[in-house]
């Protein structure tokens, strides 16, 4: 099958790649963009490690086609801080603690910065359902909430 | 030199920024699966379509023809091993076996066992090139519960087992690998004397560590058979050591490389893809990827037994036990080796008993090859031993607790697998559960309480570590550990203490096999512990040796040199007056006064003190549904000291929630062809974040005095007690004993129907 020519925007940069149609978005990124940050935990969308915010939506990368990404903007992990500037996700999560192996944690706070884009005041349990599609083996969750309802204050500059 | 007392501390014990923390927040660390060699193939598994059946053929001549293939291997390929026992990873194994499950030899055990591997060009060819592959079986009956397995007209997976530790010693080959006992006094005496007796025989399914991080490695073998591999696993020392044995290669010719590891809990303790990586890129010349699906995950690695646990326990009316009694039997998997041995040491450590008796059996069956998981064997055991501790205290009129306080071990107490216990904090974690406002908190309706407690060994063992001060004082250290839950943040820590400086000058990274000393792999809770006392005792010499060279420049004996605070100063009025030298003013002099400052040292540490945990839970079950929600969670625990209490905690609620999910979730589900029917995380349901409340981790600090600061392991004792704390909160809204594990709603459903 042949290679199909996709022009798009990943973290803010216009970006071409060549895909064939059964090509999943996170093995573009990950293969041909070397954007590893987006991992793959389980491939059928079960796990959350691959999130990535497309046209401000927050999707498993591993179900969307490469294809889908035309003139899509797409935000990866890599695009989360402000250069030097750690997002207020990012140093939340460092702070509380909330993360041990790390692998699920770009997921995590990509689909964390989604939620408060959307909710800037979610009370725990939306918080905790937001983040019910994005596994954590490591922590039981505990920090990782505290963190994102941290962060969500500090935005709100509460 | 000893750091226990708390309030001289400065650095261990607060809360400082993991060093790797920026790397893993904006997905720039470097995990199994992100990494690539130049020219690299890609390599895939063919695993068997059955249970159980021999190979007749195997054909890979169409799968050879297609473009872009480069090499297939199979059993025929790999150095037949003979059987000999491993002391390499966590938990028993034999070369042969290990050799055999990394790729079937003459007979597939389960489904999804590895029969061949393809390196090809692309994802896609080596895909197209596994269907290729022409492979005959002769397929054969197989057995997948533990018990069924045990019968004596099961069949039998492998005709050169005979039954150990039974008289007179088995003619006829069995699933049954071993029978194992540790007793204590006089069982039959101790129940003569009982007021009140109480049995119960519970089940655990097997479950998955469920890492979220597939194994995946990238290899390179040159043509002077020289090899680099860049792996995911809980120890680059093993990983070697086993891909050496399998592969009839010398040590110093494999040099590991840690990648950042995603989770493993046990499950990365052992090798599955790189011996197989390793040999196609010895065949092809070219450096060879892998990585595993979520699906072979699932099917082919880990997961933990699951276990028949029968318990007898008597008492006096006034709770003293005076018998009690266990058998446990437990599934390997395809080759012997589950961890039945210490769910027999452990399941009734907690208490002080004059009589006790435990026996275990280690049964093969058609699953994948158990590997360890968080407190091997623990909490499958303490499973049963708890909840009829918990039926107990019913029975006696007693609180839980009391009960439990009146039997505890304590220092001086002898366990039934040998040792007499010192330095223990399991009373304290009871204290601490009574005394805390969750204990008396008001229930409502169908909500109910459950307490359980939990014992884990922890481990020492060999370590190394290394501290380098650089020119301009700052300090880095390496470690043979790989960091799977924020240890490099403890041993910046531990090494910035002694120093007398910010942990921020102190970088630490994990070394590969070629770059540090041997370091076991990181398991059994023994990092902060053995490697810690590495680091420590690495830094002290650095500090005398700071000391050493100070003197150097005052022209002073160097005893005439005290270190405080991160400077040299001299001892006292006599010594001389010299304004302080920093670690800095010392390091830029140190080609002057005897080259640069460094220290490397490598222990076999001994006395890591044993974790205690006691747990309580409350939950609210949904009559109609059987649903049961977790409301609250209290985990307690001894953690000796916590060096980064934050990370600590963490692993008390990481190990709290696996439980959670072990308790009533977690199963793996056979079909009748003897398939994993929910090899997903679809299906497979580990905890996600909408199940749970906060876990809130009360750490008891009862220092151990043979490690420097006071450390004793933490990651594993907070799995043990979940899976009883939540059946007894089961048992307490509902009155009905739940035995069988997971306690999952159609099941409670069921039970509620069948009342």
């Amino acid at each position: 099958m042949s290679k199909q020519h996709i022009t798009t925007t990943i973290n803010g940069e216009p970006m071409e790649f060549l895909a064939e149609p059964h090509m999943a978005l996170l093995d573009i990124l990950r293969d041909e963009m070397h954007l590893t940050g987006s991992k793959e935990g389980c491939g059928s969308g079960d796990c959350g490690a691959c999130s990535v915010i497309m046209d401000g939506r927050v999707v498993c990368s591993c179900l969307v086609l490469g294809v889908e990404a035309e003139g899509a903007e797409i935000t990866t992990i890599e695009g989360i801080a402000n250069g030097e500037d750690l997002h207020p996700v990012q140093r939340k999560f460092l702070e509380h603690a909330a993360l041990q192996c790390g692998f699920c944690t770009p997921g995590l706070i990509v689909a964390t910065k989604a939620l408060l884009d959307r909710n800037p005041d979610p009370t725990e349990t939306e918080a905790r359902y937001w983040l019910a599609g994005n596994l954590c083996r490591c922590t039981g969750y505990d920090k990782i909430i505290r963190a994102v309802m941290d962060a969500a204050a500090e935005m709100r500059g509460a | 030199m000893t750091y226990l007392n708390k309030a001289d501390l400065k650095v261990v014990g607060t809360r400082p920024i993991r060093p790797d923390g920026v790397d893993k927040v904006t997905g720039r660390a470097v995990f199994g699966a992100d990494q690539a060699l130049p020219g690299m193939l890609i390599a895939k598994l063919l695993r068997s379509p059955h249970a159980h059946a021999k190979i007749i053929s195997i054909d890979a001549s169409k799968a050879l023809a297609l473009k872009g293939v480069k090499a297939v291997v199979s059993a025929e390929d790999f150095p037949n091993i003979p059987s000999e026992e491993a002391f390499v990873g966590e938990g028993p194994m034999n070369f042969r076996d290990l050799s055999r499950n990394v790729m079937a030899r003459d007979k597939v055990l389960y489904h999804g066992h590895a029969v061949a591997a393809v390196a090809a060009t692309t994802a896609e060819i080596a895909d197209a090139a596994l269907a290729l592959i022409e492979v005959k079986y002769e397929v054969l009956p197989f057995v997948i519960d533990v018990e069924a397995a045990m019968a004596p007209d099961a069949p039998v997976l492998h005709d050169d087992i005979f039954t150990t530790g039974v008289e007179p010693k088995p003619t006829v080959a069995s699933n049954v690998t071993k029978r194992v006992q540790f007793a204590l006094g006089d069982v039959d005496a101790g129940f003569a004397e009982a007021d009140v007796i109480v049995e119960g025989r519970y089940t655990t399914q097997p479950v998955h560590q469920a890492y979220i991080e597939p194994h995946a490695c990238v290899v390179s073998v040159n043509a002077d058979g020289q090899a680099n591999i860049y792996s995911s696993s809980q120890g680059h020392f093993m990983v070697r050591a086993y891909c050496a044995k399998l592969l009839g290669m010398e040590l110093s010719n494999i040099r590991a490389m840690p990648s950042e590891i995603g989770g493993g809990f046990g499950g990365k303790t052992l090798v599955y893809l790189e011996p197989v990586a390793m040999l196609l890129s010895k065949k092809t010349g070219r450096a060879v990827k892998m990585v595993m699906t979520r699906e072979d995950v699932f099917r082919a690695t880990g997961p933990t037994s699951g276990g028949v646990i029968e318990v007898k326990i008597g008492a006096k009316k006034d709770g003293t036990i005076v018998a009690a009694e266990a058998v446990l039997k437990y599934q390997a998997g395809a080759f012997p080796g589950s961890p039945v041995q210490p769910g027999c040491m452990t399941c009734f450590a907690m208490y002080d008993l004059k009589n006790v008796k435990i026996t275990g059996y280690d049964v093969v069956s058609n699953r994948p090859k158990v590997a360890a998981y968080r407190a091997p064997g623990a909490p499958i055991s303490t499973f049963g031993t708890e909840c009829a501790m918990d039926d107990l205290a019913r029975k006696l009129g007693m609180d839980p607790i009391e009960l439990r306080l009146k039997n505890a071990a304590k220092d001086g107490t002898k366990a039934a697998y040998g040792p007499t216990l010192q330095n223990i904090g399991y009373i304290q974690t009871l204290e601490a559960a009574k005394a805390h406002p969750h204990y008396s908190a008001p229930l409502g309706p169908n909500q109910g309480r459950g307490v359980a407690s939990g014992f884990w060994f922890n481990i020492g063992g060999e370590s190394s570590g290394s501290v380098h001060v650089n020119e301009d004082g700052s300090v880095s250290i390496v470690t043979g550990s790989p960091d799977i839950g924020g240890s490099r943040a403890s041993m910046a820590m531990m090494c910035a203490e002694v120093l007398g400086i910010p942990m921020e000058r102190v970088r630490p990274v994990v070394g590969d096999t070629a770059t540090i000393g041997f370091t076991h792999l990181t398991g059994g809770s023994r990092v902060t512990f053995a490697t810690g006392m590495a680091v420590t005792q690495a830094a002290e010499k650095v500090r005398d040796e700071l000391k050493v060279r100070a003197a150097k420049i005052w022209d002073i004996p160097p005893e005439a040199v005290d270190w405080r605070d991160g400077m040299a100063v001299p001892a006292g009025a006599n010594a001389g007056g010299f304004d302080p030298l920093s670690l800095a003013d010392i390091a830029i002099k140190a080609a002057k006064t005897g080259g640069p400052i460094i220290s490397e040292v490598s222990v076999n540490a001994q006395g890591a003190g044993p974790g205690f945990a006691t747990h309580i839970c409350d939950v609210e079950v949904d009559p109609e549904t059987g649903f049961t929600t977790v409301l609250r969670y209290t985990a307690i625990q001894d953690v000796g000291r916590a060096i980064h209490p934050s990370y600590v905690e963490g692993q008390i609620q990481g190990g709290a929630v696996q439980g959670i999910g072990w308790a009533l979730n977690e199963e793996y589900i056979y079909n009748a062809k003897g398939e994993l029917d929910n090899p997903g995380f679809l299906d497979y349901r580990v905890p996600v974040a909408s199940d749970l409340p906060m876990v809130e981790a009360v750490m008891i600090e009862v220092p151990n005095p043979r490690h420097p600061f006071g450390a004793k392991g933490v990651g594993e004792v907070p799995i043990v007690p979940p899976m009883a704390t939540i059946g007894n909160a089961i048992r307490s809204a509902t009155g009905m004993r739940m035995a069988h594990l997971p306690i999952s709603p159609p099941k409670l459903r069921a039970a509620f129907d069948a009342r």
